[in-house]
């Protein structure tokens, strides 16, 4: 296995086990842990409280959401880290280092995605005990894969691109806010069908809903589908939707990365420092 | 030696580069070529066009008009195994700071692994590389506590991982205080004597190019404004000599482009009066000081006129 061509990607891929180490070690690990450890503190406040129209608890029917919604967090972590690298000079390394932007891409897909079940373990897990509305006999594996995958692929893809697109790391911050705002509407704390018909609409555009939903429908049995939207999973549109971005991010990010990467020079990472030094002075 | 075999030997060669951007000619015209085994150092002032210079021809910058081959290939579609046979050191890498060093240089070399430099596996032993370069005691050092010394050995031994043919080096010297630099040097002058790599590097210290290059480029506002070995350049370009001498108590100082034959009529002159004899050649600093100033000082080019008017 020493073809050139698939060199880059095994590098890459290892390179994507070291950060992942590195992120959950030291002093990262607690800031890594904190938004896992509010979420358990939300579900075991909700875990008794009981929702009309549905035989579930609330913190029964949350816990499927909050996955979806850490499936979604991937895209931050891809936004965050584009503009950090490209400012430190590691995106101009993996550019001088052959197939190294190819690299460079499986690598942080990898640690993204690892990050993400990481965090899915965390939440699911304990929460699982502290809601008691999660039984291994109801979750449909099967669903549970393919919403996982395409989910992922999704929102870090495009992730990527909208870092790639960031001009520093301070304003790829900023594209976290309207992200919270996305998942404050999309059902994953409270039925989506309590909200006003545009929120409804609104949320339905974009990826976070149909992960919350994707995830419940994975993970609840068929009778807890009653609070949604046509008190049905909508399994054919959440695969059309995830799909969709997917192939969104597939498309868009090849190319808006491909774009950044040819734009990255030696002194373009180091005027960047310089204007990054004169704002912190 | 015939044309084609003059150019077979080329590692680079630049014909009629220019770079415009913002109405402001950074390039203007520039032709060289560099053959195996040289080490050329781009010296000149800030904003001389070196940086942009070793940019285009390490293929991340195209230029606005001009012909490049880099290895035989042109740098900005050249592929991956192009890409193998070079190597880059930069002033302003930071990147992957949480990596420990040797981890780092194990990942960088597994990317080389497919292709051959010349002979040898594709890549070095980290272990010896890491020895090379003096860090074999941080091995396991987190790449951000390393010193400003230690990093930058540490981005040679990165570029040197895959056997490069040629090796570019963009101010590798910056922010360096004395001591590493002089370790810098010496670790670089002793890579060269064993695997006779070709070097391309930009400085602003005439030390450091007199000290790393077999042959000088002197850049000034996107010309070259000369080029040469180092003593070459000081006869190339005649500095002006100073002499010294005294006369009936008296002292006189004189600046002379030749200097031999004004102490020759100083002294059928002035005979036996003359005492205290000082002449002073004109340092290799001085010369490229002059170099620059006059090449500055060069009107501007008719394009950029109107910019001034507006």
């Amino acid at each position: 296995m020493t073809s050139p061509a698939l060199t880059p990607l095994r590098s890459g891929l290892a390179g994507g086990l070291i950060e992942l180490r590195q992120a959950f070690s030291g002093a990262a690990l607690g800031g890594q842990l904190l938004w896992p450890a509010a979420t358990l503190i939300a579900l075991f406040f909700f875990r008794h409280r009981e929702l009309a129209g549905s035989p579930f608890t609330l913190g029964a029917l949350m816990l499927p959401g909050t996955l979806g919604m850490f499936v979604a967090f991937g895209m931050m972590l891809m936004v965050q880290y584009l503009p950090a690298e490209r400012e430190d000079g590691t995106l101009l390394r993996a550019r001088a280092t052959p197939g190294g932007i190819a690299g460079y891409l499986a690598g942080k897909l990898l640690a993204s995605s690892l990050s993400v079940l990481v965090y899915l373990a965390v939440i699911g897990i304990p929460g699982a005990f502290i809601t008691g509305g999660l039984h291994l006999a109801d979750v449909s594996w099967g669903t549970l894969a393919w919403v996982l995958i395409l989910g992922m692929a999704g929102t870090q893809l495009l992730g990527a691109a909208l870092g790639a697109l960031a001009p520093s790391p301070r304003s790829a911050g900023y594209v976290s806010l309207p992200l919270l705002g996305l998942t404050a509407v999309s059902g994953i704390f409270y039925p989506v069908t309590a909200m006003p018909g545009w929120l409804q609409g609104t949320a339905q555009v974009f990826p976070v809903y149909w992960l919350g939903l994707g995830m419940r429908s994975a993970l609840l049995p068929p009778g807890a589908a009653d609070v949604e939207i046509a008190a049905s999973w909508r399994v054919p549109q959440t695969a059309a939707v995830l799909g969709a971005w997917a192939l969104a991010g597939l498309i868009i990010a090849p190319l808006v990365l491909r774009r950044m990467a040819r734009r990255e020079s030696g002194s373009r990472v180091a005027q960047r420092r310089e204007r990054a030094l004169q704002k912190t002075s | 030696m015939t044309r084609q075999e003059a150019q077979a030997d080329d590692v680079i060669s630049a014909e009629g580069l220019c770079m415009r951007y913002h109405a402001k000619d950074v390039l203007r015209e520039l032709s060289f070529r560099v053959r195996r085994g040289e080490a050329v150092a781009l010296l000149g002032p800030n904003g001389a066009g070196k940086t942009t210079t070793v940019e285009i021809l390490e293929g991340f910058r195209r230029p606005s008009a001009g012909q490049v081959r880099v290895l035989g290939a042109s740098p900005l579609t050249a592929g991956r195994r192009w890409r193998a046979r070079t190597g880059i050191v930069l002033q302003s890498w930071r990147d992957h700071g949480r990596w420990r060093v040797r981890e780092f240089l194990d990942y960088q070399a597994s990317y080389y692994r497919p292709y051959a430099g010349g002979q040898e596996p594709g890549s070095w032993a980290a272990g010896d590389l890491l020895a090379a370069v003096g860090l074999d005691g941080q091995a396991r050092t987190p790449i951000r506590r390393l010193s400003g010394g230690q990093r930058r050995r540490l981005d040679l031994a990165v570029a040197m991982t895959g056997h490069p043919e040629l090796l570019f080096l963009d101010e590798p010297t910056a922010g360096l205080d004395p001591q590493a630099r002089r370790e810098f040097h010496d670790l670089l002058a002793g890579l060269r004597r064993e695997l006779g790599t070709t070097v391309l590097m930009t400085t602003h210290d005439l030390d450091e190019a007199g000290k790393l290059a077999s042959r000088i480029i002197i850049l000034a506002a996107g010309r070259i404004a000369a080029q040469g070995t180092a003593a070459e350049l000081r006869d190339q370009i005649a500095g002006e000599d100073e002499v010294r001498w005294a006369r009936d108590g008296q002292h006189y100082r004189r600046v002379t482009p030749d200097s031999t034959s004004f102490v020759r009529q100083l002294l059928a002159a002035g005979g036996d009066d003359i005492s205290e004899l000082e002449v002073r050649r004109a340092s290799l600093e001085d010369t490229y000081l002059a170099l620059v100033r006059q090449a500055e000082a060069q009107p501007a080019p008719v394009a950029a006129r109107p910019e001034v008017a507006a």
